[in-house]
């Protein structure tokens, strides 16, 4: 697999939100506005590059039988460093985001990328990988918030395009499941035209 | 705060799947038959109340004296992974008949943000060790109702005629959709 191929495929073709189907946690919880979902994509990018090269760097050191406490000690150890950046640097966005920052460690996409990928190859496809994969979740929960804030609030990252205020439901919580689901109608309809 | 109101708000006002986004992984894999979600409520509840016990002790006895608060999420997702297997050797050897009911489900909760998330929420409103075990419990019910509620959604739903791209997910989230909607009609009550 070429370097681009490691990198984009995170975008289209193994989406987490979109195809995968990971970490649906946040990517529901999060998505009130633009803004948010973008922040959310990039914390959690910033901890899978990061654990993708820790781990690829001392893949061997570990032995295979508690390598799955090992990965999960070496990601709260990052989240933990995440919390606090976040704290000090954007404490606005660290409060909306509230509970769901720490429960990056849970988030199985880290995990599953720690395990299928960074394991497996060396320290520059690893973060490539992490790059690619984290920038295709920024990407779905962007456009995921992005949506929800235009039909919720009128506006995008925002900026106000109608007068008013829009339909308050799909900022609430039965807003995500609806916008997403529809969202990955329309993505299936579209990928099923492409193949 | 009176228990009552934390296990109405627990259960119906901010339930933990529909309000607030916590344990989608399971709720919408393992919804697809009413006995499986019931299983899955079942060893959640479980594992719910015993891990925020433990991360109530740790965090009042261990984080704060230390004045090492922010070794939370650490610590906590170790005590909940050790925990999980703990109860699943213990189950095995103490009770295989329950073991036999809950044992498949024991594996998948290590993942399932839903428990780390409450031993997180419990610091954070800063409840009483009372307090905290309602809560959890509480909220554990929360996401059963959820599930199995979901369940008999979906069982009717593998039999509609639905488009190709809607199958699945998709369908699946939107259904999830006017349940979080019909459950909206609970906020105000406490």
């Amino acid at each position: 697999m070429s370097k681009l191929q490691i990198l984009t495929k995170g975008i289209i073709k193994e989406n987490p939100s979109f195809v995968l189907l990971l970490g649906m946690c946040p990517t529901l919880g999060t998505t009130t506005s633009a803004i948010n979902g973008m922040g959310m994509g990039i914390a959690t990018m910033f901890v899978l590059v990061m654990s993708n090269i820790v781990i690829s760097l001392v893949k061997n050191l570990i032995p295979g039988k508690v390598r799955i406490p090992a990965y999960i000690v070496i990601i709260a150890t990052l989240v933990t460093i995440l919390q606090l950046v976040m704290e000090a640097f954007v404490p606005a966005l660290y409060a909306t985001l509230g509970v769901f920052i720490p429960l990056i460690v849970v988030n199985c996409i880290i995990l599953g990328r720690a395990e299928a990928f960074a394991s497996k190859n060396g320290v520059g496809d690893s973060a490539l990988d992490g790059l690619g994969i984290g920038l295709g979740f920024t990407m779905s929960l962007t456009l995921l918030g992005a949506v929800r804030e235009m039909l919720g609030a009128g506006s995008v990252f925002g900026w106000k395009f109608v007068d008013g205020d829009g339909i308050l439901l799909f900022v609430l919580a039965p807003g995500a499941f609806i916008a997403l689901g529809y969202l990955l109608v329309i993505f299936n309809k579209l990928t099923s035209k492409i193949r | 705060m009176e228990y009552f109101v934390i296990i109405i708000a627990a259960i119906f006002v901010n339930n933990i799947v529909l309000a607030q986004f916590l344990g989608i992984c399971p709720f919408l894999g393992v919804s697809n038959k009413v006995s499986t979600s019931l299983g899955m409520g079942a060893a959640v509840t479980f594992v719910m109340a015993l891990a925020s016990l433990a991360a109530y002790l740790l965090q009042y006895n261990v984080l704060v004296p230390l004045g090492i608060e922010y070794m939370q999420t650490i610590v906590f997702i170790l005590v909940i992974a050790s925990l999980v297997q703990m109860v699943e050797i213990i189950l095995k050897k103490v009770s295989p008949a329950l073991y036999q009911a809950l044992g498949v489900f024991l594996p998948l909760i290590t993942t399932n943000c839903a428990v780390l998330g409450v031993a997180i929420l419990l610091v954070q409103k800063e409840f009483n060790l009372g307090e905290s075990v309602v809560f959890s419990v509480a909220t554990a019910i929360g996401f059963t109702l959820a599930l199995v509620l979901f369940a008999g959604i979906r069982e009717r739903l593998d039999m509609e005629d639905l488009p190709k791209a809607m199958k699945g997910v998709p369908i699946a989230l939107i259904s999830a959709g006017i349940l979080a909607m019909a459950f909206m009609g609970f906020s105000g009550l406490v």
